[in-house]
């Protein structure tokens, strides 16, 4: 695609080199430990070391005999305000700091507050707490077997450990269909616990002003305006009054979803700074981050998909036990308690489905969040990925053949899901071809064939995912019914310099370049001369934030209709300065110019000052405009990857020799950042499907909370990733964009898992679940007699 | 619990300064001599973020005592940059999107421009190898393996 | 994370040394590199009131070949074995070894008196050293002891190192002709503990058939594992397929180790005979004359 504006304007379609990056370079990025404020005290956190117990004493006198110690708060200190307990982003509740019972391992049981972080910990060491153990239930499965106990005693509705029955599509047409079809393969999946991981932890410095009354937050958020709301709305009681309230989301060391909700150390800093008077830090540390923030996946699926002989495939059904540990806390922006889990028909025209979710409380951490995904689509697209290799598997037919037969085809879009989405444009044939010439498919398969025989295991295995991003329109999508919308507010300035404001908070996905880029598309003026700001709510109109790839389809999207909005004023302007009616005039980025006239023009830069020193009669000065964006519908980024691995029959490792990722996300702002965003999203598909696993032995005790043993890859695990495009614009987004920085991260694990199954198909081997650890592969090799 | 009484050079400037003996040289960097752009990510010495060079060798500064470094020469991030110009390897990860949060970023330059010093012209694996030390969850490392080639080429 | 309180000293000398760890006891602990014992104390899970720190001990870091040995300082740091051309053109054993112990930042700070005097079965360089038929030299208020490599790893984290005694060298017998070795490890990740990891050194004798073999075992048990009955059944042996399969099924039945998060017991002793097998061939085509 051919930029439309000059390398200076630096519109659409220019790798302009990020704006942001000198201050992170050069080491002057601000993050939230970075903030030092006068007389700030230092809060650490006591934690439990069971998974569910009674709390018999909380003993603080030594912890307040150590110098520097200030106090130690209790869910008593916090029940007199009552803020020991706090809504969740899904209307359940969750504890801030306990009176009674802790309900799973690492819960915060106490803070210490002291003058520096030495004498904080020393005082968390302190604290003497007496607890009564109580059984632990860590199996989804048995919290649902009649007469466990019930976890949550605390709410008085609750008979059992069910939190939410939810399910979408047509049950019985679905098991006619399935039971017409030739054949039905059917599958059990596990996608286990896992974490984001960001490697800045989460924390805040709470800043109360007793002498304004206000309250001010510096806060690891991805969403600071619905985080302030929230805020308002859990501690309006004890006069923290919306209009007081201003949360700054700083720079932000990686977001990924888990910096979306709100944590029980945040309310503790607040309720801290709000009683001393004082600025409270609060910085968690690896282990607290790993073993208390909130979770991802943690879904037991069982999936069923029929197809005919000839391989055209029939019908899905999905039943999932979500485990959502002891409170239903997911960051979902939807209606929907599995979120967009209904994507799971994926790529293919599907003649019907039906998926049902059951959310379960067990005693884990609260949760769950999507790690770099729209909540629950790597889960849906884990499952219609890898049971479509099965299909193909059992029908031997190649898989990519059995996918080309069943796309929906590039002129059937829009596309009406049996699941009740609509996509908005696809071109699935294309991307899986580009793919595979650039893999060279058809070579690798006889390589295959040849290494075999030679008793050399190399697998190839696709993935042709479609994504679901953008979220969303205001009928479907809200959080605590605040709708998804977003917003950008543009100010051209006297000069023809430009102010953005955003109500979305980048993490990393480069915002300050990107959205300048596109108010330069839409004005003609430099995007080195647009200056982005997003995250502080006193400034940034009110918005949703960035998670779910939702800053392009919503946020962009208000930065072109808030542009065009400037851009219609300036036309007017231009007329009243050229001295022709509107009609007459033409639109050039950065110039109008009269028909038939080019040399008759005014720059934007004219009318920009024009707006300040000569505008007409009648019309307001300045130039400036607002847009809420509500998206008519969310956008389906798509994409074709083809992994290649090589299967070491000793030790059962999985090495992956190719990747090559070819992605679909429309009409592409700056080329360089989606590659970026591509690499980093495959490596957090990679990473889950070969490595990253958090596990709870039967007494809840946490396996994998330290960077020991969750293990987040390094550069020599990641391999080199290929990429490329196709693009298919959307045809509802203002500049034909999709979101794009989660494809990777939903498409990339069945590819892996698919081709390690390649890898042994001919043994018999027919699925494995992720992470496919060497001991996994090597099991399966040796049941088969393969194992070297 | 003792004071120590210790001398360090940072990025070229003297500092001399009273130390707990428990104290960690991240906190030092960070919190007594307010140069934030080294960062804590991890307990465990996995992450990185904090590397710094001491003497030269990047290490781990969450894992070294402030006062193991008294008498030697520290270099940070803030001290890449020279006359106001940004070194080779700063200009790599900008020019070949090296970076995307920017947490990792003070570490993995760092660890990178210690490699440019043994290694003038290193190969990927070389590359790869080098920065393993250091944990980026947003790049996928594909663009910081190439800004570090970038910065090799420009070092001359 | 935050360590608890302790005092810090940093002797100049080793009998200043050595007097610190007299006079604090059990509340002392040598201070090397630090890589295994201040995380241990930021966690809170080790327990010092006194660090003595040999950091700045003048004469702990070298590496040198004298009088048939190759003798290492206690306090040299895993990247100067590293980088050192004596031990990749020499040791080829140690260099593997060297490169897969955590990370290349980590190695930096990271001592080769450190990763043994640690006590932990997981760390590499003890099945190196067992391998190589290494001696320890120590240095106390007695004066100076060689303790022979076999005799050094007492149990789990408990070495030879008693009281006030600190690990100065180690010391290797300069290989025969026609040697070579090899380390080979599995791990999850860069960084991580082996799931199992061999040692192996070969030297072959006239005929090209083995004339003594010495194979170490991380991660194998409680203490790290000399694998002595696959040593004996190959001396004397043909190097080759058949021979090295057999010695890894040897090394595996004297592996005894604990399932965790990676693997089974069967699978990590399945690996350690893997392993062997993959460490002997690598060491025998080394001693072959590369």
């Amino acid at each position: 695609m051919t930029p439309k504006t000059s390398a200076e304007v630096c519109g659409m379609g220019h790798s302009m080199k990020r704006k942001e990056d000198p201050r992170f370079i050069r080491g002057e990025g601000r993050y939230v430990d970075d903030i030092q404020l006068p007389g700030m005290l230092y809060l650490d956190i006591v934690r439990s070391p069971f998974a569910h117990a009674n709390i018999n004493s909380i003993k603080t006198e030594e912890a307040l005999k150590i110098p520097g110690v200030a106090a130690v708060i209790t869910g008593e200190t916090l029940e007199q305000y009552n803020l020991h307990w706090m809504p969740t982003l899904m209307s359940d509740t969750q504890m801030v700091l306990p009176t009674k019972k802790v309900m799973y391992q690492s819960q915060e049981v106490a803070a210490v507050i002291a003058t520096d972080r030495y004498a904080a910990a020393d005082g968390v060491a302190a604290v003497e707490v007496d607890y009564d153990p109580l059984p632990v239930i860590v199996d989804p499965f048995k919290a649902l077997e009649k007469g466990a106990p019930v976890l949550r005693d605390d709410k008085k509705d609750q008979k059992d450990n069910r939190i939410f029955h939810w399910e979408a599509g047509d049950r019985d047409a679905t098991a006619r269909l399935l039971a017409e079809s030739d054949v039905v393969v059917k599958q059990d999946m596990y996608l286990p616990r896992i974490h984001v991981a960001s490697i800045e932890t989460c924390g805040c410095v709470a800043d109360f002003d007793a002498t304004m009354g206000k309250l001010t937050v510096y806060l690891t958020t991805q969403a600071p305006h619905a985080i302030r709301t929230v805020v308002a709305l859990v501690a309006g009681h004890v006069g923290l009054s919306e209009e007081k309230i201003r949360i700054v989301s700083p720079d932000i060391g990686g977001g990924f979803g888990g910096k979306v909700p709100v944590y029980p150390g945040y309310v503790i800093a607040i309720a801290a700074s709000v009683v001393t008077g004082k600025p409270i830090k609060w910085i968690e540390d690896r282990m607290e981050n790993l073993q208390a923030d909130s979770f991802a996946r943690d879904y037991h699926m069982s999936v069923e998909l029929g197809a005919k002989k000839g391989g055209t495939l029939t019908a899905l059904r999905i039943k999932t036990i979500a485990d959502h540990g002891y409170a239903d806390a997911a960051a979902n922006p939807s209606k929907f308690p599995a979120g967009l889990f209904s994507i799971c028909t994926g790529s293919y025209k599907l003649q019907n489905a039906f998926a049902e979710v059951d959310g379960v409380y067990t005693n884990k951490p609260p949760g769950g969040i999507a790690y770099r995904c729209s909540f629950r689509v790597t889960e849906a697209v884990h499952a219609i990925e890898r049971i479509t290799d099965m299909v193909a598997q059992k029908l031997e037919m190649d898989p990519a053949e059995l996918r080309e037969k069943n796309f929906v085809r590039a002129d059937e879009f829009p596309y009406k899901s049996p699941l009740g989405w609509e996509y908005d444009s696809g071109d699935y044939g294309s991307a899986l071809d580009k793919a595979k010439t650039i893999i060279g498919y058809e070579a690798l398969r006889k390589e295959q064939k040849e290494k075999r025989a030679r008793g050399e295991f190399m697998g190839i295995g696709i993935s042709s995912f479609t994504e679901i991003v953008g979220a969303g329109p205001s009928h479907t999508f809200d959080i605590l019914g605040i709708k998804m919308f977003d917003s950008a507010e543009i100010r051209i300035h006297p000069t023809g310099k430009a102010l953005a404001r955003f109500g979305t908070k980048s993490q990393g996905q480069g915002h300050e370049t990107t959205y300048a880029q596109i108010v330069a598309e839409e004005l003609g003026i430099p995007a080195a001369h647009v200056q982005v700001e997003e995250g502080d709510t006193d400034t940034a109109p009110y918005g949703l934030g960035t998670y779910a790839s939702r800053s392009t389809p919503t946020a962009g999207a208000a930065a072109a209709m808030a542009a065009r909005k400037i851009r219609a004023k300036a036309k007017k302007l231009a007329a009243h300065l050229l001295e022709v009616s509107e009609e007459d005039l033409e639109w050039e980025p950065g110039k109008f110019f009269v028909k038939g006239a080019p040399q008759k023009a005014k720059t934007i830069q004219d009318v920009a000052f024009a707006a300040y020193t000569n505008h007409p009669q009648g019309m307001e000065a300045g130039l400036e405009a607002t847009h809420y964006y509500d998206p008519p519908n969310l956008t389906f980024p798509f994409g074709s990857y083809i992994c290649v691995v090589d299967i070491d029959r000793g030790t059962g490792e999985v090495k992956i020799r190719r990747f090559v990722a070819v992605d679909d996300c429309g009409n592409i702002i700056n080329p360089m950042i989606v590659d970026g965003q591509i690499h980093g999203g495959l490596t957090m598909g990679m990473a889950p499907a070969l490595l990253e696993e958090i596990q709870y032995d039967e007494n809840g005790n946490i396996r994998g909370g330290s960077f020991m043993d969750y293990l987040v890859p390094t550069a020599m695990e990641t391999p080199h990733w290929e990429t490329d495009k196709t693009v298919t614009p959307s045809p509802h987004h203002p500049l034909g964009a999709k979101g794009v920085g989660e494809s990777a991260t939903v498409g990339a694990p069945p590819a892996i898992a698919n081709a390690v199954v390649d890898a042994l198909g001919h043994l018999g081997v027919t699925h494995v679940d992720i992470p496919i650890t060497p001991e996994k592969v090597w099991n399966l090799l040796r049941e088969k007699g393969a194992a070297l | 619990m003792a004071k120590h009484a210790i001398h360090i050079t940072v990025n070229g400037t003297a500092h001399d300064v009273e130390v707990d003996s428990r104290l960690l040289l991240v906190h030092l960097i960070r919190d007594e001599l307010r140069l934030t752009g080294t960062h804590i990510g991890c307990d465990t010495t996995h992450c990185g973020a904090c590397t710094v060079l001491l003497d030269g060798e990047p290490v781990k500064s969450c894992t070294v005592l402030a006062v193991q470094a008294d008498g030697r020469e520290l270099k940070t991030v803030e001290g890449l940059t020279a006359n106001g110009k940004l070194h080779p390897v700063q200009q790599g990860f900008w020019d070949e999107h090296g970076l995307q949060c920017g947490y990792c970023t003070p570490g993995m330059l760092m660890t990178s421009y210690a490699l440019l010093q043994r290694n003038s012209n290193p190969t990927e694996a070389e590359i790869r190898e080098a920065i393993s030390g250091n944990l980026c969850r947003c790049t996928g490392y594909v663009n910081i393996v190439k800004a570090v080639q970038h910065a090799a080429a420009n070092i001359g | 994370m935050i360590p608890a309180p302790f005092d810090y000293h940093a002797p100049k000398t080793l009998d200043e040394a050595i007097g610190l760890l007299q006079r604090h006891g059990e509340e002392a602990k040598v201070l090397s590199g630090g890589q295994s014992l201040l995380p241990l104390l930021k966690l809170r899970l080790g327990f010092a009131t006194q660090l003595v720190d040999i950091g700045r001990i003048p004469g702990l870091s070298y590496i040198k070949e004298e009088n048939g040995f190759l003798k290492i300082g206690g306090a040299t740091s895993e990247s100067a074995l590293e980088r050192s051309d004596l031990i990749r053109q020499r040791y080829p054993l140690l260099f593997d070894t060297t490169r897969v112990i955590a990370d290349p930042l980590v190695r930096n700070r990271a001592t080769i008196g450190g990763n043994l005097a640690h006590g932990d079965p997981a760390n590499d360089h003890p099945a190196a050293m067992l391998a190589l038929g290494a001696d320890i030299v120590v240095r106390g208020s007695g004066g100076e002891r060689v303790i022979p490599i076999t005799e050094f790893f007492t149990g789990l984290f408990q070495t030879a190192l008693a009281g006030d005694v600190i690990l100065t060298e180690i010391r290797i017998p300069v290989p025969a002709a026609n040697s070579g070795g090899a380390y080979v490890k599995l791990e999850r990740k860069v960084g991580d503990y082996a799931t199992a990891a061999t040692a192996a050194q070969l030297a072959l004798g006239s005929k090209g058939k083995i004339a003594s073999a010495g194979i170490g075992l991380t991660n194998a048990g409680t203490v790290p594992v000399k694998a002595t009955d696959a040593e004996r059944f190959l001396t004397g042996k043909a190097p080759d397929e058949v021979a090295f399969a057999e010695a890894g099924r040897l090394a595996a039945a004297a592996a005894s180790p604990s399932a965790d998060w990676r693997g089974s017991v069967e699978y990590k002793r399945e690996m350690v005979r893997v392993l062997t097998g993959r460490a002997l061939a690598r060491a025998a085509e080394r001693a072959g004359g590369q």
